[in-house]
């Protein structure tokens, strides 16, 4: 196969070479010099015999001479190797068309398209004529038409505008602009001039996708965004929410479960052949859930216990054992600690022409939902969450009910804490594991659930939403750091209107 | 982490996860400490034991550095490193015979307590030199201290220059010395000709400054406006999707490059959501200011692969010297017990922490005495066979030429060195892009001056 390959894209070559229409590169040889010749004559200082020899070694070379060229290359002058390394990167991405894996298939199409070689223009249309995979195959062309545009034939570059025009490729926009230019120019040619016309066109079609792909990417941001602010608020919609505990360590159980995530990923490591470390994953989430729970358990039994309904007590406290907790892990763990995402949580899935999503986000959404409807189901379809609804509605009912009420308050804590400890564990596919992360959150988790309204979980999320998209929308055109000046903002005018939140609850606070 | 990390948790850009003030409350307590009475009055005291003391009394230094807070992580393997560097001088017999006694305090990445900590230094321990500092924001802070007192710094950190202290010995590398290089290789045939610059960085005074002055540098080469895009992130910035998002776009059809100077925590979001949107180091390189192998210990490298970074010095440099150094520092850290121990690496900072000791030991043993002053012009013009091959401090401005080196991060956390700077590069305190007009000179100048 590959072999045959070779061939063609050899023949196509020389009848290209035939029409001179390579005369923009100097692989324009109609006698091919042998290769052993070659070799000895690329380090020459003569810069005619040096590039004819580079142009021999392209027409004939293939993956098995990189070694020999590298050895040529340590040993030569700098403008030599130079002039050697353009040939090697040439001669290494014409193999890898053929490799058998696509993303490797798809980068040397990249980087052939960037190179300006036009003699890879072959080369890559009889790959992507044999190519199966769809954005690959949109790769080479794409990189094959960006190299017809430095032919000399006027035909093929009419034709290649037009394939990047209708590859929506955004590759094509810096060459077409300056068609456009040279077209525009005083002392134009008609040829220029028709191309400078067809490059508007073009242009335009691939700005005109470009939008409609931004808008797309935005929203896709804006819901990523999001789903990350609702996974870090749900645990603290339920603590805060509905037992109304200002935790403010919070933020350090999620960082409890981002390391007990780092601890399982570690373990793998240590015991486990390396086959089964993409499974970690996995793994850790019952093990960042239980530990979180079961800290968020300890805290409840040892400090916010004796504080209900003391507010303030309970934010000092709480804030003491965050500073507590975040000093023991930078003790025991150091800054230095990373999470290694698995395999199959990399890279992203290319859906449209410029739209992009990734995997680690397309599965935060997707574990947002999870999570949500989860939280859901406990808690207004099952006896534990009618319970749990009770006693934050009136506490001294239901316990004239006899429902237990400490342990209802104890489970619900350690509820919410798992939920957190959740969050932690799906962090560590966004930024770094380290003693700080909790802060990190903590802040945009409170502005979510108070700007969504206390005790109402529908609040929460179209909250997370409409912070997450906004923010989305409003940073392009401002900045990070005033966009986020900007929620900021927009949220305490909108607390001014309605300061019990998006979702108030109607009539008397039953625990007030 | 660079050079600057956190500077300011109070900048007025502080976006809502900036929860730092809890802690600097904190910090309010015990600030009132701050024994000023005591001072005097122990100033006295050690000023009538010192003209007591006998020859052979040991000769105090202070170690300036976090040790707990944010930028502990930084700042620990710089005490360990100068602590090592003492032991060294010590086992070859001190300094002018005498011994070194480290007097080591912890600032807690607060940059006041930066200022407190250093005047206790200076007039309560009365040590004869401080090593010491990293962000720019706490070398300010203690700036005034050390002009007052007539103390000595050396300061180990890259920085963004525009400063130009009879006080301080600047060991790291000034804007020419590290991000214009950088750039200028970005742009030559080598480092791949690149035509168009992205310059992404945290809010606050290194990046700014840095980027004010690479972006005079890009115009005065005649890269169009257009080509230039310039943004920040607030501190601990965790959501990079529409940056990277504008990076490929600004990208597309070849020829860009980011220029980095995130800082902390930020870096990791970063490079996950760059390699996770499909973007290579191919398509467009980042070129960092902040990342080095010691940050790189616990990071997940493989995002950060192929990437690039500038500085004068790397673990992996091979010379005889520096394989004894990087030796001798896992030795070190082994023997006492440090975290992590055997796993420990060095890099720039450390190894700029590393030779400033000993440059100060040269520089007293030619003045023979410990006099800030003596010492200060000893100092100029001295050489030391540093590591990373030999540096000279300069004859004026109190910064140090060295090499610069780009390196491209390899899977293992270290650096493989792909240019090197044609012998040492002298330091400009003062960027001829930005400053042109002003030079940085103490011996035939009274520091900053105007060039005729």
């Amino acid at each position: 196969m590959r072999q045959a390959a070779m061939v063609w894209a050899v023949i196509l070559c020389l009848a290209q070479a035939g029409t001179s229409a390579l005369a923009a590169d100097s692989s324009a040889q109609p006698v091919i010099m042998p290769l052993e010749q070659a070799l000895t004559q690329i380090t020459s200082e003569d810069d005619t015999v040096r590039d004819t020899a580079l142009a021999a070694v392209i027409q004939q070379g293939d993956a098995t001479l990189l070694p020999r060229l590298d050895e040529i290359r340590a040993g030569a002058e700098r403008p030599i190797r130079l002039a050697i390394k353009p040939v090697m990167d040439l001669i290494r991405n014409r193999s890898n068309l053929d490799d058998p894996a696509s993303h490797v298939r798809r980068s040397a199409a990249t980087d052939l398209g960037t190179s300006g070689r036009v003699v890879a223009i072959p080369w890559l249309e009889a790959a992507a004529a044999k190519e199966d995979k769809k954005w690959v195959r949109y790769t080479m062309q794409e990189a094959a038409a960006l190299l017809k545009l430095s032919l000399n034939d006027q035909a093929s570059k009419l034709e290649a505008i037009d394939t990047l025009g209708a590859l929506s490729s955004q590759n094509g926009v810096p060459a077409l602009q300056e068609m456009m230019t040279a077209g525009r120019a005083s002392n134009s040619t008609d040829a220029q001039k028709e191309l400078a016309k067809r490059s508007s066109a073009a242009i335009e079609r691939i700005e005109t996708w470009g939008a409609w792909s931004n808008a797309i990417e935005t929203i896709f941001r804006g819901i990523s965004l999001s789903s990350i602010l609702l996974i870090m608020s749900v645990g603290l919609a339920i603590v805060f929410g509905l037992m109304g505990v200002i935790n403010m360590a919070h933020g350090e159980l999620m960082m409890v479960g981002a390391y007990a995530t780092f601890l399982t990923q570690e373990l793998f490591k240590s015991l486990l052949p390396p086959a089964m470390f993409d499974y970690y994953f996995a793994f850790a989430l019952p093990v960042a859930f239980v530990l979180a729970a079961l800290s968020g358990l300890i805290l409840e039994a040892t400090v916010i216990r004796f504080l209900y309904g003391r507010p303030l007590e309970t934010m000092l406290a709480t804030w003491g054992v965050s500073l507590v907790l975040m000093q023991a892990a930078r003790v025991y763990f150091g800054d230095l600690t990373a999470v290694v995402a698995p395999g199959w949580l990399s890279g992203g899935q290319q859906v449209m022409v410029g739209v992009f999503f990734p995997n680690n986000r397309l599965f935060i959404i997707a574990l947002s939902i999870i999570c949500v409807l989860g939280i859901y189901g406990l808690l207004f379809r099952s006896n534990l969450g009618l319970r749990v609804r009770a006693v934050t509605q009136n506490r001294n009912m239901s316990a004239c009910l006899g429902i237990p009420t400490r342990k209802v308050d104890a489970y619900t804590f350690a509820f919410g804490s798992g939920l957190a400890g959740i969050a932690g564990w799906a962090l560590t596919l966004i930024g770094n594991v380290e003693p700080g992360l909790g802060q990190n959150y903590i802040v945009d988790s409170f502005m979510v659930v108070v700007t969504g309204g206390v005790g109402k979980l529908a609040g929460t999320i179209v909250a997370a939403l409409g912070i997450g998209g906004l923010n989305k929308v409003l940073e392009p055109s401002l900045g990070a750091v005033y966009g986020k000046v900007c929620i900021l903002v927009l949220v305490i005018l909108f607390l001014q209107w309605r300061p019990s939140g998006l979702f108030a609850i109607k009539g008397r606070h039953a625990d007030s | 982490m660079s050079a600057e990390l956190n500077d300011g948790q109070h900048h007025l850009t502080a976006g809502p996860e900036e929860g730092q003030s809890r802690r600097d409350f904190l910090v309010q307590g015990s600030k009132t400490a701050a024994s000023i009475g005591i001072a005097a009055l122990l100033g006295n005291l050690g000023h009538w034991a010192l003209s007591y003391a006998a020859d052979k009394e040991p000769v105090k230094i202070g170690v300036l550095h976090s040790l707990s807070g944010t930028m502990a992580i930084s700042e620990v393997s710089l005490r360990d490193t100068v602590l090592m560097a003492v032991e060294e001088i010590n086992a070859k017999g001190g300094v002018m015979g005498r011994q070194i006694k480290p007097v080591v305090v912890d600032p807690a990445s607060n940059w006041d307590l930066f200022a407190e900590k250093a005047k206790q230094l200076l007039l309560q321990d009365k040590v004869a030199v401080v090593f010491g500092c990293w962000t720019s924001v706490s070398r300010k802070s203690v700036l005034p201290v050390f002009e007052k007192n007539n103390g000595l710094l050396f300061y180990p950190v890259q920085y963004e220059g525009e400063e130009c202290s009879r006080n301080v010995f600047y060991t790291g590398a000034a804007v020419n010395q590290q991000a214009v290089p950088a750039v200028e290789y970005l742009m030559s045939k080598e480092g791949g000709g690149y035509k168009k610059f992205y310059l992404l960085g945290t809010d606050y005074v290194y990046p700014r400054t840095t980027n004010k002055i690479l972006r005079a540098m890009l115009l005065a080469k005649k890269v169009p406006e257009a080509n230039i895009m310039e943004e920040y992130t607030p501190f601990h910035h965790q959501d990079y999707q529409t940056i990277v998002g504008k990076i490929k776009k600004f990208a597309a059809g070849g020829g860009a490059a980011v220029i980095s100077t995130i800082n902390g925590d930020s870096n990791v979001p970063f490079y996950k959501e760059f390699a996770n949107q499909g973007l290579r180091a191919e398509d467009a390189p980042i070129m960092a200011f902040s990342v080095a192998e010691d940050e790189l210990r616990g990071m997940d490298t493989t995002t950060l692969v192929g990437h690039l970074a500038a500085w004068n010095y790397y673990q992996s440099v091979d010379t005889p010297q520096n394989k004894k150094f990087v030796a001798d520092f896992k030795a070190y850290c082994k023997k006492n017990n440090l975290p992590d121990g055997e796993k420990r690496v060095t890099d720039d900072p450390i190894e700029a922490a590393y030779f400033g000791v000993h440059v100060w030991k040269q520089a007293v043993e030619k003045a023979g005495a410990l006099e800030v002053d003596a010492v200060r012009k000893a100092v100029y013009g001295q050489k030391f066979l540093a590591p990373g091959g030999e540096i000279m401090m300069d004859t004026g401005n109190h910064h140090t030429h060295k090499p610069v080196l780009i390196g491209e991060i390899l899977k293992d956390g270290q650096f493989k060195v792909v240019s090197r700077s044609k012998g040492l590069v002298k330091p400009e305190p003062w960027s001829e892009y930005t400053n042109p007009e002003k030079g940085c000179d103490w011996t035939s100048h009274q520091g900053t001056y105007q060039k005729p």
